[in-house]
């Protein structure tokens, strides 16, 4: 029997079952933002909102959208809440905006959202709804912001602009290009496949 | 800017200098997912040419010549999501009823496609760039042909890493993503071609 408020919901996504590292899904913003500590963030909470948005409404609705024509219903959904993340982000912060660029309305496909609406959202209630989206989200942007953090880090000896080895560093500055991104991303894998793996044992 | 080099230009900075899917990034799950095999990747880079270059140049008449003229320039994600999505289902009608030795070879690729990042993207990079319809076209030929030719290539490689000795701990798909940066960092080397 479902349970009204489960909060295995929220807390599985968030690490066990990450929707990056476990499930490989929404790729694409994860390598391509990961540069810089401050647009990850940014890319991250609009993805939470994208999510909680989205999974609340398809939740709402689960029961009058006739099965047939759901996925066209749901990423009109999710094309509205991008819309208005988009929007939003171009009013608070528009250098955000400018560094996130053509990736802010790319959310519309990522695979996490669509995922979660049609795996989750559309067979369960409102409140393990959101809590489901906000697990996922914040797993995705635990995510973003390690490979951020590596990525500048390494790259540039800066956090959130902030130098962090002292001004002897010379920056490794592969890391901040694209190849960067592929090489941490498949090292943190590699991690964390070992980790699994060790457990089995 | 973009808009103001010649076609050539516009064809190896989208094909080769900024790679889709090498340096910036998009397709990236059907790149992970299906280029385990060159013919599946080959089949996939073919259906993503021929969509991309419709959906591109749809997309570029439904803003020009809807949304504009309307002030309606913020339902640009909607209308164009939505422009991919029912040009993948009519097209699939089609290519069955009448080419349907394409749709076999095809297959359960055309669609996947809709979702596929690479082609929303080029939609929106062609209007950002402020292309007009020729350039746009051209540009979405040379974006989706740099992923076929990529995707092909790592498939390529792909196929051989399978039968060498790797650690335990990168089977898979962290072998696959070094692999990915070390192509990446080549392609990084076309950058000093010319700037665009």
């Amino acid at each position: 029997m479902k349970k009204l408020i489960d909060f295995k919901n929220f807390i599985n996504p968030i690490w066990r079952e990450n929707p990056v590292f476990y499930l490989m899904l929404g790729l694409c913003p994860l390598l391509a933002v990961s540069g810089s500590v401050r647009d990850s963030l940014g890319m991250g909470i609009a993805v939470i909102f994208v999510l909680v948005g989205s999974n609340f409404t398809v939740s709402v609705i689960r029961k009058f959208v006739p099965s047939h024509v759901r996925i066209p219903v749901f990423i009109v959904v999710i094309a509205t809440f991008v819309t208005i993340a988009d929007y939003s982000i171009a009013a608070f912060s528009p250098e955000i905006h400018r560094n996130l660029g053509v990736y802010l309305p790319l959310i519309v496909v990522n695979c996490i959202i669509l995922g979660r609406a049609e795996a989750f959202a559309s067979k369960n209630n409102i409140l393990n709804s959101i809590l489901d989206a906000l697990g996922t989200g914040i797993g995705f942007t635990i995510a973003i912001l390690l490979i951020a953090i590596i990525r500048e880090a390494l790259g540039n000896g800066t956090i959130f602009g902030n130098p962090v080895f002292g001004t002897g560093y010379t920056p490794f500055l592969i890391m901040i290009m694209p190849p960067g991104a592929f090489l941490v991303i498949g090292f943190l894998i590699a991690i964390k496949q070992g980790m699994t793996r060790r457990r089995k044992c | 800017m973009l808009n103001e080099a010649n076609l050539g230009l516009i064809f190896l900075s989208a094909f080769i200098v900024n790679n889709i899917l090498l340096i910036r990034f998009l397709g990236l799950c059907s790149f992970f997912g299906i280029s385990t095999q060159i013919k599946a990747s080959l089949g996939m880079g073919i259906a993503v040419i021929f969509v991309t270059v419709m959906a591109c140049s749809i997309s570029w008449i439904v803003y020009y010549h809807l949304l504009l003229p309307f002030h309606l320039e913020y339902l640009r994600t909607v209308a164009f999501i939505l422009t991919i999505a029912s040009f993948v289902q009519f097209e699939e009608i089609i290519i069955k009823k009448k080419l349907p030795a394409l749709y076999k070879a095809f297959g359960i690729y055309l669609p996947l496609i809709t979702t596929n990042c690479a082609i929303l993207a080029s939609a929106f990079l062609g209007i950002d760039y402020k292309l007009s319809f020729i350039q746009n076209l051209i540009f979405s030929i040379g974006i989706s042909s740099g992923y076929c030719l990529v995707i092909v290539l790592f498939a390529g490689i792909r196929e051989e890493i399978e039968f060498s000795p790797i650690p335990e701990n990168f089977r898979g798909v962290p072998i696959a993503f070094i692999t990915a940066g070390l192509m990446s960092l080549a392609f990084l080397g076309f950058k000093g071609l010319f700037k665009l």
